[in-house]
């Protein structure tokens, strides 16, 4: 056990012990199932001092039966007491993390449940602290809403959240999104084969996917009217440079080693693309398809600021927001990031099977 | 000097090009608007005619690039910098917002990436996080995150500034940890027989080796720093910065104003950019990292 880990240990105790103390004083409002986790709590930081059950798992559970009581209890006024053991479940899950992290020689199996645990375990602790603090501080709900009510809201408007994703994700940002790319990737080919034409189009593109262009939205909405055929517009100028600039860097990538024996077994020009150029170019596209991804529901979601028949998110966001309904708003944001998410999940999942022989795909050799 | 004609020359053609085909497509598109009015006007049209008005509509659907120009010289060297019309008044009051997100960001993803690289569980559970957070559409939720702070009496500079913070923090961190975890292993086993301290190898060793990767993604910061204080100037009812006269030229069909706002955004991204660029190739010849 090393120092750091004891330093978390104590801070815990001492915050479980505090809260000991604020529900001591304030007799009555707290309750004895609290008085009681508080006391479980400080015990199981002090346990580190006499080396009793090192174990992680012990760490979890103390930290999980802190937050399940809190939850138990959450309503506007909740004990003083409440906070310090808030604290002290955090520093205990962190704990329990640490713990496991530091231990080696873990099985293989379990190792890779724990690389997806982890992440799950502090993104619940995250939405438990947003729960907990926005109810128990009684935060306005116009500023925050608490989780639960968000998730209330998603499961009564899934109609027109679906309406919204089907107007703003397939039809604005897919259909853009495969066009830009599309027509990115040909125009990278066909690039390819003029060594001049690359040199000038290649600075040009660098710079201007630097460049704001959320901001020809107006524009667009202006050339191609209000509904999904500008938000697309706005995709496929947004998509198009990344993925020409990436698309292009990918297909110079070919070590010459690797060209020249391709040429000995007398490859066509065809032929050397194919098995040679775009596999070698693959990680590169990949990397411009999700850069992308994010991009066109960015593009799609903010030209809908500029106008739009009367369905999308981003209409939604701005009229919901107009109306003070944070929670719909809320709602839209969790399909956003749903869409964005998955869209990058999935993309990923591909890169893998696609390039399964790239080194950072590979399992590395311990 | 055949070496930079070389390099330049390619650019040239391409930005020519560029230059052509939006003459091309201005004639093109404005050319409706423009027949219509000779055929309501009565007026008899030569070709010559058609060209030369198209490029000087009052709200052509396409400006031509003279047009834009000469707006960007109106708006800018003839206006009184206090002006409410003045673009340099525009472009500042975006700068300081990229500027301050800009350097919120930095300094976040600063912090992060070390307390992701020294410690394993921060590792492990904030990193997937990270990244998911770049899967939502942050720039499309920004106008609500402004008129939500608004609300608590949060205005002005820092609410846009948030945004900034939130887009141009992710390359940092990636780039950042990425740098500090570049130092091979034969460097750090070097570093171990030296005896040294974990915050030794971390001031001598691990922070030099990752200023290259902070640079390179300090670019794309600042870049992304400056959409994200565009976009956080739509909803505040068009009052400053260059994203408010995006929105209101908009509003008002003045599609000069709005390429104008465009193209200098987009200067003013280059400009960035390039300072950036600057004081990196500045920083590591001073490092020794390059000739």
């Amino acid at each position: 056990m090393t120092g750091f880990q004891r330093t978390i240990a104590t801070l815990g105790g001492l915050a479980a012990a505090a809260a000991l103390v604020i529900a001591f004083i304030g007799s009555g409002e707290a309750g004895i199932a609290l008085l009681a986790a508080s006391l479980v709590l400080a015990l199981a930081g002090m346990r580190h001092h006499f080396s009793l059950w090192p174990q992680a798992r012990v760490d979890l559970v103390a930290s999980l039966g802190g937050m399940a009581l809190l939850l138990s209890r959450l309503d506007g006024d909740m004990p003083t007491a409440s906070w310090p053991l808030l604290i002290a479940c955090w520093l205990f899950g962190w704990l329990a993390v640490e713990k496991t992290m530091a231990a080696r020689n873990l099985p293989k199996a379990l190792s890779s449940v724990l690389s997806l645990a982890v992440p799950v375990f502090f993104g619940a602790w995250i939405i438990f602290a947003w729960e907990v603090l926005t109810i128990g501080l009684q935060i306005p709900t116009v500023l925050l809403p608490p989780p639960s009510m968000i998730a209330v809201r998603f499961a009564e408007s899934t109609s027109i959240l679906w309406a919204d994703f089907q107007q703003t994700v397939i039809k604005a940002a897919l259909s853009g999104y495969i066009l830009g790319c599309g027509s990115a990737f040909m125009v990278a080919i066909l690039i390819d084969r003029v060594p001049f034409l690359q040199r000038g189009l290649l600075p040009v593109g660098n710079f201007v996917s630097a460049l704001p262009i959320v901001g020809i939205a107006p524009i667009m909405v202006m050339w191609f009217g209000f509904d999904w055929q500008s938000k697309a517009a706005v995709v496929v100028v947004m998509t198009f440079f990344p993925m020409l600039v990436n698309t292009v860097a990918g297909l110079q990538a070919t070590q010459a080693m690797e060209r020249d024996l391709l040429r000995t077994y007398a490859s066509s020009y065809f032929q050397l693309l194919i098995k040679l150029r775009l596999p070698t170019a693959a990680p590169f596209i990949f990397n411009a398809l999700k850069i992308n991804s994010t991009l066109a529901l960015i593009g799609a979601i903010v030209a809908e600021f500029f106008g739009t028949p009367i369905v999308g998110l981003g209409f939604r966001i701005s009229t919901e927001v107009g109306r003070m309904n944070v929670d719909m708003v809320w709602a839209e944001i969790v399909v956003a990031a749903l869409a964005g998410s998955l869209s990058y999940g999935l993309l990923s999942l591909l890169e893998r099977q696609v390039t399964f022989w790239h080194p950072s795909n590979r399992r590395k050799t311990p | 000097m055949t070496g930079m004609v070389n390099r330049v020359a390619p650019i040239a053609v391409v930005v020519a090009a560029i230059m052509i085909i939006w003459y091309g497509f201005t004639v093109h598109l404005n050319a409706p608007w423009q027949i219509d009015r000779y055929e309501k006007a009565g007026t008899e049209w030569q070709m010559r005619d058609l060209v030369r008005d198209t490029m000087a509509q009052e709200r052509p659907v396409l400006p031509a690039p003279h047009q834009i120009v000469a707006e960007i010289w109106k708006t800018t060297v003839k206006k009184k910098i206090t002006s409410k019309r003045s673009l340099i008044y525009h472009g500042s009051v975006t700068l300081s917002s990229t500027l301050l997100g800009f350097a919120m960001g930095t300094i976040l993803g600063i912090g992060l990436a070390v307390s992701i690289v020294e410690n394993r569980a921060m590792d492990k559970s904030l990193m997937p996080w990270i990244i998911t957070s770049q899967t939502i559409p942050i720039l499309a939720i920004a106008p609500m995150i402004i008129v939500v702070l608004n609300a608590v009496g949060l205005s002005g500079l820092v609410p846009k500034a948030m945004i900034s913070t939130y887009l141009s923090f992710f390359p940092v961190v990636v780039g950042m940890v990425k740098g500090l975890r570049s130092p091979d292993p034969m460097l750090m086993d070097l570093m171990r027989t030296y005896r040294s301290s974990r915050l030794q190898t971390f001031w001598k060793l691990r922070l030099p080796a990752s200023v290259p990767f902070l640079f390179a993604s300090m670019k794309v910061a600042i870049a992304i720093s400056l959409v994200g204080a565009i976009v956080g100037e739509l909803p505040t009812g068009a009052v400053a910065g260059l994203g408010a006269r995006l929105l209101a030229g908009s509003y008002y069909g003045q599609t000069i104003q709005i390429w104008s706002a465009l193209i200098s955004a987009a200067c003013m991204a280059a400009i960035l950019v390039g300072v950036v660029g600057v004081i990196s190739h500045l920083t590591l010849r001073r490092m020794g990292l390059r000739a």
